[in-house]
């Protein structure tokens, strides 16, 4: 987007009139992952509803899904967080090129997430396994509804995760371009916790798709 | 607290230059004043389309059958009235327009604590705008679902109903950006000295309603997502077909909707707070009562949803804690009115026109707020529900209640926004003439709901006649009190004699400052060391 201009605008504001509030920028930051978190509040209580309801086939259905795959992909996320923390701690004692170096590790990883994903979910699509197909629409309404939420869930998730990479890649063009420095880091700052909100989304998601079989 | 500044040269807000020309220098401004006015003429012009719509809609009434459309076009002409006034106008409502220009400048800062996101938030809602008119031109036809969306019609209907859900999602996004700005702003850049307890009520509304859009709107966010996903994808979520519920739609809907009320008429009550002491030259009565009712009725807000699903099939024990739950939100609103009277009570009163919208506010909100009891009652909601009656019941309230504040905020503020005044004399010809239409077209469909005509219908039978006949008229006069109303505000804000920094004697720290404002708002941030509504001096005079 116009990050650029934005910035410039910024600096000329700066210089007039508004001081630099770190601590302001954070609390707009938690609002907006409380906001976040109601988002798929939404999805949490329609999967409560739901799981209530078909208990039986939400188990039948969860035994379909890949464990190994699901739990490769919980390292990878927590591993991703890992990075980006340790990448805004290089910052702050001005390790510029270790904190790229950390920041691009967790960009990385987040491919990695999305890689397995798609493999994740072309596997199923290969079995027939998505909304609409003639095998799911003869099972029981209940595992209908399973693979209806369970694509829901994880693709908001997956829409996330492109996301945080996308505001990601701009920190790193930040901090080579030197706007992001060891004394104003609070926009990286920011996107750690943002990064760190879709992977504790994910720790949510996989027990209850993977593991409650 | 003397009028400086005054007759020292400085540049106004609306004449200050940046390095953008012509149209430019507005729609790319972070100045919170100028996206404050932005939002305005925005709104004014969705109201002006709802409006026709609403216009269209009552002329078809005026006689049983055919007038002058087919039913298909009545469904489309109320959904997209519903959907123009709620997400485009009443929604966005005082927080975009008075909220912008004077939350900043009533806790002594010089902007919001975000500027940029808060012209972000201008964009998306001109997105989303322009998204929800032009599903009017695409194949397929404009929505008829009605403003509520509801499953499983509007899976299944052939017209275009994902572009206006998904610009609704896009507005709810720009709603909490906003939210989030407020609350910030609020927690951040009050001046020295303000704490909570000094802030104007309109503040305390603004903020109150700030954490609603917060809190509420990303449910509906989902929600929308999921039934414009269901249509592409059928994931059978909502789809009773494939296994899901469509109540639980209505539950996720309503949980955002409900409170969503709440956004549109607390920052109303704010300025109604804000314009009662300043008539009355009085200190407000009940300051912390006003404040905290506020933040009771966001509160309780939440715990009432299913008032609106008494009749989709939900357990009697449901039911019965929601129509008590409901009954509770009557208390904090009803601590505000009678606050509000007895802030009038022994005060020297100047019934400006500000005053007079209030008053009828009051009324108009009065019998909203009552009818509002008898939705509550689960016996006579069963008979009511779906009736004329409801569609009185939430004019009343909306229109009679929010949008009169915001037609009172208009005359109240515009002073301060332009330097210049509107003409009283057209002025309380307008208020006359939306008093009186209003009254006749909306009254009448309390009765004509009560005998029964129901809502979302372009037919009906002739006994009822006479009755929609008086509504129609009484909508031609409303919109006459409405057009004349705008069309003196404009030439007042254009033409009008110059006001001066405080015509009302105001006491909030808007009017120590000049008018129009300076691009900055305050030379040097004020001190804060009184209260907001100090008219103590003059009381003792
Ligand atoms: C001159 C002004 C207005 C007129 C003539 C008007 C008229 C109407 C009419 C005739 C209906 C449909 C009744 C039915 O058949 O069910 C309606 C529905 C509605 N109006 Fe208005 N109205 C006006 C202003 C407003 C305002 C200012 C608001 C909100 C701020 C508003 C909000 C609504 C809503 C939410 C609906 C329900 C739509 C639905 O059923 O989905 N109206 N109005
Ligand atoms: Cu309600």
């Amino acid at each position: 987007m116009s990050e650029t201009i934005t910035h410039n605008q910024m600096e000329h504001i700066h210089t007039e009139h508004v001081h630099r509030d770190d601590f302001g920028a954070k609390i707009g930051m938690w609002l907006f992952l409380f906001t976040e978190l109601l988002l798929f509040g939404g999805l949490f209580l329609l999967y409560m509803a739901y799981r209530l309801q078909y208990s039986h086939e939400f188990h039948i259905g969860a035994r379909e899904l890949n464990i190994g795959i699901g739990t490769f992909n919980t390292i990878i996320l927590l591993t991703s967080s890992m990075t980006m923390a340790l990448s805004i701690a290089a910052m702050q004692r001005s390790r510029k090129g270790l904190s790229l170096f950390l920041l691009a590790s967790t960009i990385a990883l987040a491919f990695g997430f999305l890689v397995n994903k798609f493999f994740e979910w072309s596997a199923k699509f290969g079995h027939g396994l998505y909304p609409g197909s003639e095998t799911l629409l003869g099972k029981p309404r209940g595992e209908y509804l399973f693979y209806g939420m369970y694509y829901a869930m994880t693709g908001l998730h997956a829409i996330h995760v492109i996301i945080g990479m996308i505001i990601l890649t701009f920190m790193f063009v930040f901090i080579v371009r030197n706007s992001i420095t060891s004394t104003n880091y609070i926009k990286l700052e920011n996107s750690g916790l943002y990064w760190h909100l879709v992977d504790l989304i994910w720790i949510f998601l996989f027990p209850l798709f993977y593991l409650m079989r | 607290m003397s009028e400086n500044t005054g007759t020292m040269p400085y540049i106004s807000f609306l004449h200050a230059e940046s390095k953008h020309k012509g149209i430019f220098k507005w729609i790319l401004s972070t100045d919170h004043k100028r996206i404050g006015i932005m939002y305005m003429m925005g709104m004014l012009g969705f109201l002006l389309v709802g409006i026709t719509f609403g216009f269209l809609m009552k002329l078809e009434m005026l006689t049983p059958g055919k007038t002058l459309m087919d039913a298909q076009t009545y469904n489309a002409l109320f959904t997209l009235h519903g959907v123009i006034m709620i997400f485009l106008f009443i929604i966005p409502g005082l927080s975009a327009v008075f909220g912008n220009f004077m939350l900043p400048i009533q806790i002594g800062a010089r902007d919001v604590a975000f500027p940029r996101l808060n012209l972000l938030s201008w964009w998306l809602y001109v997105i989303g705008g322009i998204l929800a008119i032009s599903s009017l031109f695409l194949q397929g036809g404009p929505i008829d679902t009605g403003w509520t969306f509801y499953v499983p019609y509007s899976l299944r209907t052939g017209t275009n109903v994902s572009l206006p859900l998904f610009a609704a999602f896009i507005l709810g996004f720009s709603s909490i950006l906003t939210g989030i700005n407020f609350v910030t702003t609020v927690h951040r850049l009050r001046a020295p000295g303000m704490d909570f307890f000094k802030m104007p009520l309109f503040v305390w509304a603004v903020y109150s309603t700030a954490w609603i859009q917060v809190i509420a709107t990303p449910v509906i966010g989902i929600t929308i997502i999921l039934v414009i996903v269901e249509r592409i994808f059928s994931l059978g979520i909502f789809d009773p077909a494939l296994g899901g519920d469509p109540l639980l739609f209505q539950h996720l809907f309503w949980i955002y909707s409900h409170p969503a009320v709440y956004i549109m008429i607390l920052p109303a009550m704010g300025a109604v707070s804000e314009i009662i002491p300043t008539f009355a030259k009085r200190t407000i009565f009940g300051y912390k009562a006003i404040a905290y009712s506020s933040l009771a009725i966001a509160f309780i807000g939440y715990f009432v949803w299913a008032h609106h699903m008494f009749t989709s099939g939900i357990s009697d024990t449901s039911r019965f804690i929601f129509s008590l739950l409901t009954f509770l939100v009557a208390i904090p609103s009803g601590v505000k009115v009678f606050n509000w009277v007895a802030t009038l009570y022994k005060g020297s009163i100047t019934p400006g026109v500000p005053l007079l919208f209030v008053m009828m506010f009051i009324f108009l909100f009065s019998i909203g707020g009552l009818t509002g009891l008898v939705l509550g009652s689960l016996a006579t909601d069963v008979h009511l529900t779906d009736t004329y009656f409801v569609v009185a019941h939430f004019h009343y309230v909306m229109f009679g209640g929010t949008v009169m504040i915001f037609f009172a905020s208009l005359h109240y503020w515009l002073p301060k926004m332009f330097g210049r005044m509107y003409n009283e004399k057209v002025a309380r010809w307008s208020v006359g003439l939306i008093f009186v239409g209003f009254n006749m077209l909306y009254f009448t469909m309390f009765i004509l709901g009560y005998e029964g005509q129901p809502r979302r219908y372009w037919d009906y039978l002739p006994q009822f006649q006479t009755l929609h006949v008086i509504s129609t008229v009484g909508s031609w006069i409303l919109i006459s009190g409405i057009l004349l109303m705008i069309g003196n505000l404009h030439r007042g804000m254009k033409r009008g004699p110059l006001a001066g920094n405080n015509p009302w004697g105001g006491k909030t720290l808007e009017w120590t400052i000049p008018s129009p404002p300076p691009v900055h708002n305050f030379d040097e941030i004020p001190v804060i060391t009184h209260g907001p509504y100090n008219y103590g001096d003059e009381e003792v005079k």
